[in-house]
């Protein structure tokens, strides 16, 4: 077992694009439950949304790359509407069991063959993400920073990656800071109080849908640009219950919460990996063989989520009297 | 006797001089249950009108028809002159008929300042594109926490400014919520059981806190149990047995009604039983 190697894949999550798209993901999630308390379990689909949405705006409407982008988020807002007008006038139940159903339908409508044409099919969609790297302003050079060496593109897509984390984390605390924010804590505390006082509670739930999507879309789009391709399978339901731990171990009505349960998740899940791999490949666990540790890390991670909301509920940064977990 | 109040004497639908709210037919039922049914009702402008009657009579019901939270069977009703039947509840609080809730709402995971601030109406920085920007409703927000402080002042809330609202006892959150509705500047404040779980020494801080609101000109419809309270504070009382109006006039007189005494307040309601007047 190399330490060494495994240090430095685990510290690698940190930085790792793909880091970068769940944490926008749970940034939206944290929108959408953690501040005005709307229970969304097909986070998923906003984020597939976004992502197709962009590999078919390059491939099937042949748009530039940055008009992809905003056509995958107006796709994302009329998918949020889709599901939002008929359900949020409804208990906050409704709109969990509406949404779950809604990923599940989205990610067979990409897999099947009969839109193969425009959605790949099975086998998703790729070579739509070229000119991303034709905006790189990073000079091509192999650049070593200790641990890692990174091309240019590798560094321009990290660039960008963490930007758009650091972009949309401002861009919540604005919100939740303002009196637009103080409406959308109000609807998850009590919805009835809220429209008793002359705001109105369905607009707000929509707008937080739209929004809270919105980021997720975003974090659709940066996960299939440093993939290069998009994949139906990616967005199942373990997509949406991996953003829901990474929330809950940060924090769902904080700020910086999602950013920190995203790097820590992925730390502990490579680590957990490497660690239990390698302790199978000098035996000292005879029961496991390879392949099952890969199953093994996803129970624990199981494990995990449990028991943080049995004994943490506010996560690492919440505050217990602010939020507890009482969806 | 002079009343300045209904057109001729007070009876079940009577009219009144100068209405604000005026109800017609409203029916609710639930199941083979009529909940409410009242045929004409008007509420005075300007004045403090009590909702008295047993449990089960109905007034909840009729608080909740009348500001949108429930839908009735039948019934038309205006408030100032304009239909208000059908309205969704937010818009009926943006009309400027506010009410509170018998099972106190205030929202318990933000503080005291943070639900007042919240009841304010029309606030620029609710919209969302203005809210990214804060120079655009700074300013407003200055005041709403002043006009918030000013009325935590008189509710004795003052001290519990910073504490989360789910940390007051029960009594305090009746108090928090009545405040939170006058941050929308109403011109009807609908209040229900204002006084169920008060302790007796704010209650009568919050009397004189009522009868100052109407000599602001806003009106005060109220249901409540105390009959001390009616009897002091009420302008006109009206009396609901079984979803009906059995009875409106004066306090003075409407407690003198024999079908009121039968059917609500029992035949030693006049006896003081030593609390009352205490601390008077």
């Amino acid at each position: 077992m190399d330490l060494m190697l495994t240090l430095q894949l685990a510290i690698g999550e940190l930085f790792s694009p793909l880091t970068a798209a769940y944490i926008l993901c749970a940034i939206g999630l944290s929108v959408h439950f953690g501040f005005t308390g709307l229970l969304n379990f097909g986070q998923a689909a906003f984020a597939a949304v976004g992502a197709y949405g962009m590999a078919i705006g390059v491939l099937t409407l042949k748009l530039p790359l940055l008009g992809a982008m905003g056509f995958a988020l107006l796709c994302v807002v009329a998918f949020a509407l889709f599901l939002g007008i008929p359900t949020l006038r409804l208990r906050a139940d409704y709109l969990a069991i509406v949404t779950i159903a809604a990923a599940e339908v989205f990610r067979y409508l990409m897999s099947t063959s009969g839109f193969a044409e425009v959605t790949g099919g099975s086998n998703g969609l790729s070579q739509f993400g070229y000119e991303f790297y034709t905006w790189n302003p990073v000079p091509k050079a192999e650049y070593n920073l200790g641990l890692f060496t990174w091309t240019e593109e590798q560094v321009w897509l990290r660039l960008v990656a963490f930007s758009a984390v650091a972009v949309s984390a401002i861009l919540v605390s604005l919100m939740m800071k303002s009196p637009w924010g103080r409406v959308l804590k109000g609807i998850r505390e009590d919805e009835d109080a809220v429209r008793s006082l002359g705001k109105n509670v369905f607009f707000y739930k929509l707008q937080s849908l739209i929004i809270g999507g919105l980021f997720a879309g975003l974090g659709g789009i940066v996960f299939v640009i440093s993939m290069s391709n998009v994949q139906p399978s990616t967005w199942v339901t373990t997509f949406t219950f991996m953003i829901w731990t990474v929330l809950l171990l940060g924090g769902a009505a904080t700020i910086l919460g999602p950013i920190a349960g995203g790097m820590l998740f992925f730390v502990l899940l490579t680590l957990t990996n490497e660690l239990l791999a390698g302790l199978v490949a000098i035996g000292w666990l005879p029961f496991l063989d390879q392949p099952q540790v890969a199953q093994i890390r996803f129970i624990l991670i199981g494990l995990a989520l449990m028991l943080l909301v049995i004994f943490r509920p506010q996560g690492i940064f919440g505050n217990k009297k602010e939020l507890r977990f009482n969806g | 006797m002079a009343n300045d109040i209904a057109v001729g004497k007070g009876e079940p639908g009577c009219k009144k001089i100068d209405p604000i709210l005026v109800a017609d037919n409203v029916t609710r039922q639930f199941g083979g249950l009529t909940a409410v049914n009242v045929e004409h009702l008007e509420i005075p402008r300007g004045k403090i009108t009590a909702l008295i009657g047993p449990n089960g009579a109905g007034k909840t019901t009729l608080f909740n028809l009348l500001t949108g939270f429930d839908k009735p069977n039948t019934g038309a009703w205006s408030f100032e002159g304009k239909n208000l039947a059908g309205v969704s509840s937010y818009k009926v609080a943006r009309r400027g008929m506010i009410r509170t809730f018998q099972l106190t709402k205030s929202l318990s995971a933000m503080t005291v300042i943070e639900n007042m601030r919240l009841g304010a109406q029309k606030q620029r920085g609710e919209n969302f594109f203005s809210s990214l920007f804060r120079f655009l409703w700074k300013g407003e927000e200055a005041l709403i926490t002043q006009t918030a402080d000013d009325l935590l002042k008189r509710f004795k809330l003052n001290e519990k400014r910073e504490d989360y609202a789910g940390s007051l006892s029960g009594g305090q959150r009746k108090l928090l919520e009545m405040a939170r509705a006058l941050m929308g500047k109403p011109t009807l404040i609908m209040l229900d059981e204002p006084m169920a779980g008060v302790n007796p020494a704010l209650t009568q801080s919050l009397l004189e806190h009522i009868k100052g609101l109407k000599a602001n000109g806003t009106t005060v419809l109220f249901v409540e149990h105390n009959m001390h309270m009616v009897r002091h504070i009420s302008d006109w009382v009206i009396v609901m047995a079984e979803g009906r109006v059995v009875a409106e006039g004066e306090p003075s007189v409407v407690m003198k009604d024999q079908a009121v005494i039968d059917a609500y307040l029992g035949a030693h309601h006049d006896t003081d039983l030593g609390t009352m007047k205490k601390g008077k």
